[in-house]
């Protein structure tokens, strides 16, 4: 709305040139400018904490000055093309990324699990049928096998209890800050954790809890990690329990709240137990909680990793499928089984996919 | 009425049982926390909970034997006779005392008895060594002294503040952006591409692995802090949109259609509007998020890899478990520092982490 003599058509021509010459400038200087800082940061030897501030500096203003500056030639457009085009430069960033770094990388390792171990040449379905014949991935498919069934298992079971002694209890929010506790920390800090309590060392004094309890029993100590496979696969489950269990718990715990507290009294009334009240009424009322948390948690499980690779690093048998494909990748440098490993993990969620589209649908959003 | 005593009894039956179990959650982390201020020689001679009082034997006084006493001969201690072996493992002397070798080599026996006791020796030596990696000094049970050098953790530390922060807000900033379009914008495509965006809540990551780090590697974003980023950016994306997605698209539409009428434009809209709104929602997936990031070890361990100057805590601890098995006076410590800033998180913003949780779950 410029008090200008050109005629409207003009302006709009020279608009329009004007823009575009603007998105690319403000394209290119975004791009050059974030290199710049990219090379400068990485190549600098400065004091370590000068480095990180500029660092977390730039990595967070850098990102909103894209959005801005890109925004701000946007809105020079005509209104008919803002509109059309400022809604992809809101989700552009977030689809690139996604493209990038998820869904392109899923449609090449699909075609490199059917490349041999250099990715050179076409395998078929060979590398798949090596997952099921070869000793070690056959291990790591059962052994993740044993963390769902066992792993995801006592988590939803436990947290399920939990959550309902705690509804009862005069301490409730206190011992659910301590099952939720290890959820906090990582798997690493976990590991050491657990690799201490199942420490054992030649001689009469143990310093790991299992093996003292174990010794004062009169019993033999053991090294649990390493001894009678494949139940060694327990004690690393084990830690997952631990982990896992206060997710579980919170989830369920909220949705006991949902309770009506009048249909528990009236079962009560009618004098029925508690056991039968917990598997006639609560358990129905929350079991579309139950099926979102065992899918989250079965989920979890066949992705494990760190704990493995902390405890063992997949020796004894302990292998999972995760850490096999770090090995057969990085070590082995064998990218068709790898590719081949990962692809087993997506079929294996593939039914959670289909799963979460539905209840999109369902809650009609989409 | 007369249900009353009953409904009593069952509460502290339930209460017991939930005590023992709160009690085994509890017993790991405190016995890290406990032996993380242990001497490193006491703690692989005794467990950590003999900090608590306990009955042991005592050593009382020591026995000097002659210098010249041969082991291979039964040795006489007190007017008995015992082999080598037994005072090795500890022997009864006829008092019901114990005599055991102090220290074979010198010849001296220590006498102990039966008593109450616990082991109050504390040290902070245990953090400054994996802090500063300066030396320290372990005397052997067998009385050789070793020197051993600790290892940098504050650089990594340092570094994992630098990893988690921006990895924590870009993902946030893109998908809150990704969220007001989905849920406020009309165009072309959106259905698609929000389908894309649940589909990708649970992919493993390891799907994307090899393919991003062969980019890395061509782009030279290897072992960089933008590069674990970008990757912990983009495989944190989807549940953030969804997460954010849930909570812009319940806000009510007057909002929105009296600030357009304003005059505001969408950008405007988001940041004085829609931000400021989303704030405790944000929180929620931040603390979500950056928790994540912190824990995390299977990304910095692939983009990362061996650069020295980049390592997190958590691939340095992995480290330390791999070549220093059996120092746990270093390793417990170094896993304490590591739960600083997650317990501090935790305890600090439990409502939000909850939520966090609550809200959405599912992570690929």
């Amino acid at each position: 709305m410029t008090t200008s003599t050109a005629t409207p058509a003009e302006k709009t021509k020279t608009n329009t040139s004007l823009n575009a010459l603007l998105s690319i400038l403000a394209l290119a200087f975004n791009i050059g400018l974030n290199g710049l800082i990219f090379v400068f940061l990485r190549d600098s030897d400065m004091n370590p904490v000068i480095h990180a501030i500029l660092a977390i500096l730039w990595g967070v203003g850098g990102v909103y000055f894209i959005y801005w500056s890109l925004n701000w030639v946007v809105e020079r457009y005509s209104d008919a093309w803002r509109r059309r085009i400022q809604p992809y430069l809101f989700v552009g960033p977030a689809f690139l990324l996604l493209g990038w770094l998820l869904l392109i990388p899923t449609v090449r390792t699909l075609y490199m699990s059917f490349l041999d171990a250099g990715s050179e040449k076409f395998v078929g379905f060979a590398n798949y049928a090596a997952i099921f014949t070869n000793r070690l991935l056959l291990t790591a498919l059962r052994n993740n096998l044993l963390w769902v069934a066992f792993g995801a298992t006592a988590s939803i079971v436990l947290g399920l209890l939990i959550a309902v002694l705690a509804d009862r209890s005069s301490f409730e929010r206190l011992a659910k800050a301590i099952i939720f506790l290890p959820m906090a920390i990582s798997f690493v800090a976990a590991g050491v954790i657990w690799k201490f309590i199942y420490y054992y060392q030649p001689g009469d004094e143990q310093v790991g809890l299992l093996n003292a309890i174990v010794t004062a029993f009169g019993g033999e100590p053991q090294a649990w990690t390493s001894m009678m496979q494949p139940w060694n696969n327990l004690f690393l489950i084990v830690i997952l329990v631990w982990m896992q269990t206060g997710f579980a718990m919170v989830i369920f715990s909220a949705a006991l709240k949902g309770v009506p507290e009048d249909m528990l009294e009236a079962a009560r009334m009618d004098g029925a137990g508690e056991f039968r009240i917990f598997f006639k009424i609560i358990v129905p009322f929350i079991s579309t909680t139950i099926l979102s948390v065992t899918t989250t948690i079965i989920v979890f499980t066949l992705k494990i990793f760190d704990v493995v690779m902390i405890m063992t690093g997949g020796q004894y048998d302990t292998e999972v499928v995760a850490t096999q494909f770090y090995r057969q990748f990085f070590m082995y440098r064998n990218f068709g089984y790898g590719s081949t490993l990962a692809i087993v993990l997506l079929i294996a969620v593939i039914p959670v996919i289909v799963f979460n589209l539905r209840q999109m649908r369902k809650q009609g959003g989409f | 009425m007369r249900r009353r005593p009953r409904r009593t009894r069952s509460k502290t039956t339930v209460n017991i049982v939930l005590a023992v179990i709160c009690l085994i959650w509890l017993i790991p982390t405190v016995g890290l926390f406990i032996s993380s201020f242990r001497p490193a020689t006491e703690i692989l001679k005794s467990g950590w909970w003999t900090v608590f009082p306990h009955k042991e034997n005592v050593a009382t006084h020591t026995i000097t034997l002659p210098k010249d006493t041969d082991l291979r001969q039964p040795i006489e201690v007190d007017g008995t006779m015992y082999t080598d072996d037994q005072l090795r493992s500890g022997a009864k002397a006829p008092d019901g005392s114990v005599f055991v070798w102090e220290n074979r080599r010198a010849r001296t026996i220590s006498v102990q008895q039966s008593g109450w006791t616990m082991n109050t020796n504390f040290t902070t030596e245990n953090y400054e060594g994996v802090l500063t990696g300066k030396q320290y000094q372990i005397t052997d049970t067998d009385g050789s002294v070793k020197t051993k050098k600790g290892n940098g953790l504050s650089r990594a530390f340092l570094n994992t503040v630098t990893v988690s922060i921006p990895a924590t807000i870009i993902p946030i900033l893109i998908a809150t952006f990704a969220a007001y379009a989905f849920a406020w914008l009309r165009f072309p495509l959106r259905k698609t591409m929000f389908v894309i965006v649940i589909m990708l809540l649970v992919v493993p990551l390891q799907v994307a692995m090899i393919p991003v780090l062969k980019d890395y590697t061509a782009l030279g974003l290897n072992g960089t802090f933008l590069g674990v980023w970008i990757a912990h950016a983009g495989f944190g994306l989807p549940l953030a949109t969804y997460f954010m997605y849930s909570y812009i698209s319940q806000l009510p539409k007057d909002l929105f259609e009296s600030a357009f009428m304003d005059g505001a434009s969408n950008f405007t809209i988001f940041t004085r509007l829609i931000l400021p709104l989303a704030v405790p929602s944000i929180a929620s997936i931040s603390i979500f998020q950056f928790l994540w990031v912190w824990n995390d070890y299977l990304v910095s361990l692939v983009f990362i890899g061996n650069q020295p100057n980049v390592q997190v805590l958590s691939m340095k601890i992995a480290d330390m478990v791999g070549t220093r098995g059996n120092d746990w006076h270093l390793l417990t410590a170094a896993a304490f520092i590591s739960m600083l800033m997650p317990l501090a998180v935790f305890f600090g913003l439990q409502k939000y982490f909850v939520r966090g949780l609550l809200g959405g779950s599912v992570k690929g």
